[in-house]
């Protein structure tokens, strides 16, 4: 590399640190604007081409496994918000049927139908966050806050059905904490018409922009036989033809009433992951307009009140009732002895969660599988050989969410 | 002026030094008029400078449904946000001046003043107006004017880049490095592209210097079209917007600055230093926005007005003038803030080029067009003539 022995000569020896073959060493992150302030790569690149690179993890870690070790399953709850926060009814949907499945707690219709509804918006958010987020990184600072608006409304749906507006902290075991508020659907309509206005607003300034298309067109590059053996799921394996998706192959909650697709490219490149998540969130507002439509009335929790908590007229009227809410209250639900695997679809693909339990109210061993764990194991796989702009372009699209990658 | 010069006569000061001044009448004046005229046309552009910060928050704000910057305030008077380039710039002021242990300290400290120098001075050669008539006294509104104003502006303005890459290379940072040998590339390939494609307007109206160019784009085409460089050479005026967008390094060509990929050439220039680039920034804006209105816009012209009045065909209205420098003086100052406003929107429209299609689009489509554009233009005119 004559150009950095070049710079040398102008500003003085050993200014330019680099190494023996005069390749340069550069730390991205933790602290770079398009590495969120969670992650850290080590590039070593020649010229504008990245050579080698080094992903670093842990920046985000707060030990969730381990507090969920003392905590029992009502209160994990709250701190499953916490793993992907951009799509938070998700994380609690997976968590909360993880323990009822294992309980065999069956909930009432109402409560499944919330579900759908929440996590489906949660989806939504998560994959607008995803592509705004995205599209500034590469520099079109305008369709950002199209998107963000609509998600802001969304993020008001939550929080007028839980109070939370990024951590919601709604779902409990066998149910919901509160019913749907009154307004709500008439809220979520409008807002998903919004959300129809601001993407095809959004849609018109990047989609078929031409620098925008240059950009994510075959960049980050990925066969489909490596994107299995690396373990993706969500988006990232749709995007190479798989179209493996939690919802149609193993359908939980009512997944399996409503009309809807899985979106499937097969470049497997960051314009067909940008496509797939638009073509989501199409999906994602089809099925929240039929779960409304199909919602019925009736309870929103469990009947068996050594799960859920028994209504107040009988907590303070009958003894039973007391106990019942006692006993919930300050030891909460006791899971049998044994262990467990229950998966759902999060915004970027599987989101499982392992619990072991010992018979007590509290988990023995906790263990989530992040979606988004695996895929950023293969980013050097990805970003190797490209350009240092492709990175941007590359991580943007596979979502990385420090909450849910370190948990 | 005539008492001007009583004051200077025998009564007030010695003799001899009267008799000089009597004998430099001319020269004194044009001094006067000098002086007068750099502090008018740069406080005008520093101003301007300036209300383009506070400008492109506010236009992207209202392009994004935000409200933009609206809290600084004097004794809770916000003057609509105006207030905040001058918070702006005590901020900037107020930060510790950082110098890196790694920089290589003397160029690390003139980088940002080398890219601001050369172009502000290159504003000299910008006619802002015709001419002032005041009866005893003629004014020409350019600072400076040559014949080879124009060879002059495009050698002085390619100095700037200077400023760029050593401030990258001298920060002792591999990402300012990174930025300062994109710099290079991006600005030195856009720069012959950017004298090609004026090179056929050049050849067209036959005058190099900025202000007898502007002279010649008066009258019409045909009886109706003005006679300006963008209906002569509409595909001169496409390139010439690309490549001095890009000279500028403004998005979608900041992949010098890419703040979210290389965070930019200045990643280790704080306080002032960083707002000497900054601003810069701003002021190649309005270098780009007056150059853009002069070679194909007629710089000061307004359409169908000459020196007497409005003249379109048969039709003829006398004006005053007085009015007619001014009309010619806003015309210019329009022109100039649509094209400023322009570039700002353009950024805030289109996502970020990469760097290598960025060399591409200059040395691949914009360089093979506009020689093309000049053979053309060259053979025309020859056959005419």
């Amino acid at each position: 590399m004559e150009i950095l022995e070049k710079i040398e000569k102008i500003v003085g020896k050993n200014k330019v640190e680099k190494l023996d073959d005069g390749r340069l060493v550069l730390n991205m992150g933790p602290s770079h604007p398009a590495m969120h302030g969670i992650v850290r790569i080590l590039l070593t690149v020649e010229g504008e081409r990245v050579k080698d690179a080094e992903v670093e993890i842990g920046y985000l870690h707060r030990g969730f496994e381990k507090t969920c070790e003392n905590i029992n399953y009502n209160q994990i709850i709250p701190y499953t918000d916490r793993l992907n926060y951009v799509s938070p009814f998700i994380n609690e949907v997976g968590f909360v049927m993880a323990v009822e499945k294992m309980m065999g707690v069956e909930i009432p219709e109402r409560a499944k139908y919330i579900r759908v509804i929440m996590s489906e918006i949660a989806r939504i958010t998560d994959h607008l966050t995803c592509v705004a987020a995205n599209a500034m990184e590469l520099g079109a600072f305008t369709p950002y806050f199209y998107l963000i608006n609509s998600r802001e409304l969304l993020y008001q749906a939550g929080d007028m059905v839980s109070g939370g507006r990024v951590t919601p902290n709604y779902f409990r075991v066998g149910g919901t904490s509160f019913d749907l508020s009154p307004d709500f659907f008439e809220f979520t309509r409008n807002a998903l018409k919004e959300l129809d206005k601001n993407i095809s607003d959004a849609k018109k300034l990047i989609e078929r922009n031409r620098i925008f298309y240059d950009r994510l067109k075959d960049t980050g590059k990925i066969t489909k036989e490596e994107a299995i053996n690396w373990g993706f799921t969500g988006p990232m394996i749709r995007s190479v033809g798989v179209d493996y998706d939690v919802r149609k192959y193993n359908p939980y909650l009512v997944y399996e009433r409503f009309d809807f697709e899985i979106p499937v490219c097969f470049d497997g490149d960051n314009y067909s992951r940008y496509l797939i998540r638009m073509e989501e969130i199409e999906q994602s507002k089809k099925i929240i307009e039929q779960a409304m439509e199909q919602i019925p009335n009736g309870p929103i929790s469990s009947d068996d009140y050594s799960v859920s908590l028994p209504p107040k007229e009988e907590v303070y009227n009958s003894i039973e009732g007391l106990i019942s809410h006692f006993k919930l209250t300050f030891e909460g639900p006791k899971t049998p002895k044994g262990e467990i695997y229950f998966a759902v679809e999060g915004g970027n693909g599987e989101l499982g969660y392992y619990i072991v339990s010992d018979g007590t109210h509290k988990p023995w061993r906790v263990r989530v599988r992040p979606p988004c764990f695996s895929i950023t194991s293969a980013i050097p796989r990805l970003i190797k050989g490209g350009y240092i702009a492709d990175i941007i372009a590359t991580f943007g699209q596979i979502n990385m969410i420090g909450g849910e990658l370190e948990r | 002026m005539e008492e001007f010069i009583k004051i200077l006569s025998p009564e007030y000061i010695n003799l001899t030094l009267s008799n000089i001044l009597l004998n430099h009448k001319n020269d004194i004046y044009l001094i006067i008029e000098t002086v007068l005229k750099i502090a008018a046309f740069y406080g005008g552009i520093m101003s301007l400078a300036g209300l383009l910060t506070i400008g492109e928050r506010k236009i992207s704000a209202l392009m994004q449904d935000r409200i933009g910057p609206n809290r600084a305030n004097i004794f809770k008077f916000t003057l609509w946000g105006l207030f905040h380039p001058m918070a702006d710039g005590i901020k900037m002021i107020m930060k510790e001046d950082f110098i890196p242990k790694n920089a290589s300290k003397i160029l690390f400290t003139i980088a940002p003043v080398i890219s601001m120098v050369p172009v502000l001075v290159v504003f000299a050669f910008i006619p802002f107006g015709n001419y002032l008539d005041l009866g005893f006294y003629k004014i020409n509104f350019i600072i400076l004017d040559s014949d080879l104003s124009f060879f002059l502006l495009i050698a002085i303005s390619s100095l700037a880049i200077y400023g760029t890459f050593l401030g990258g290379f001298s920060s002792g940072n591999n990402w300012g490095i990174l930025g300062a040998i994109r710099a290079q590339a991006q600005m030195i390939s856009y720069e012959v592209v950017v004298v090609l494609s004026v090179l056929p307007v050049i050849m067209i109206y036959s005058a190099s210097s900025l202000s007898d160019l502007t002279l010649k784009q008066s009258g019409t085409i045909l009886g109706i079209i003005p006679n300006w460089g963008i209906f002569v050479q509409p595909v001169s005026f496409l390139i010439f917007f690309t490549a001095a967008l890009a000279e500028n390094k403004r998005t979608p060509f900041d992949v010098v600055e890419g703040e979210s990929e290389i965070i930019g050439y200045f990643i280790e220039h704080g306080s002032m230093r960083f707002a000497a680039f900054m601003f810069a920034e701003y002021v190649e804006i309005i270098l780009f926005s007056m150059l853009a209105s002069i070679f194909f816009f007629g710089g000061w012209q307004v359409p169908y007005l000459n020196d007497q009045g409005f003249n379109l065909g048969s039709f003829f209205i006398p004006i005053n003038h007085y009015l007619i420098v001014l009309m010619q003086l806003a015309s210019f100052a329009l022109k100039t803030v649509f094209f400023s406003v322009l570039v700002i929107m353009i950024r805030w429209t289109l996502p970020r080029f990469r760097f290598d299609q960025i060399m591409r689009l200059c040395w691949a489509n914009l360089l093979p067009i506009s020689v093309l554009n000049l053979l053309l233009t060259a053979l025309i005119i020859r056959g005419i003539k």
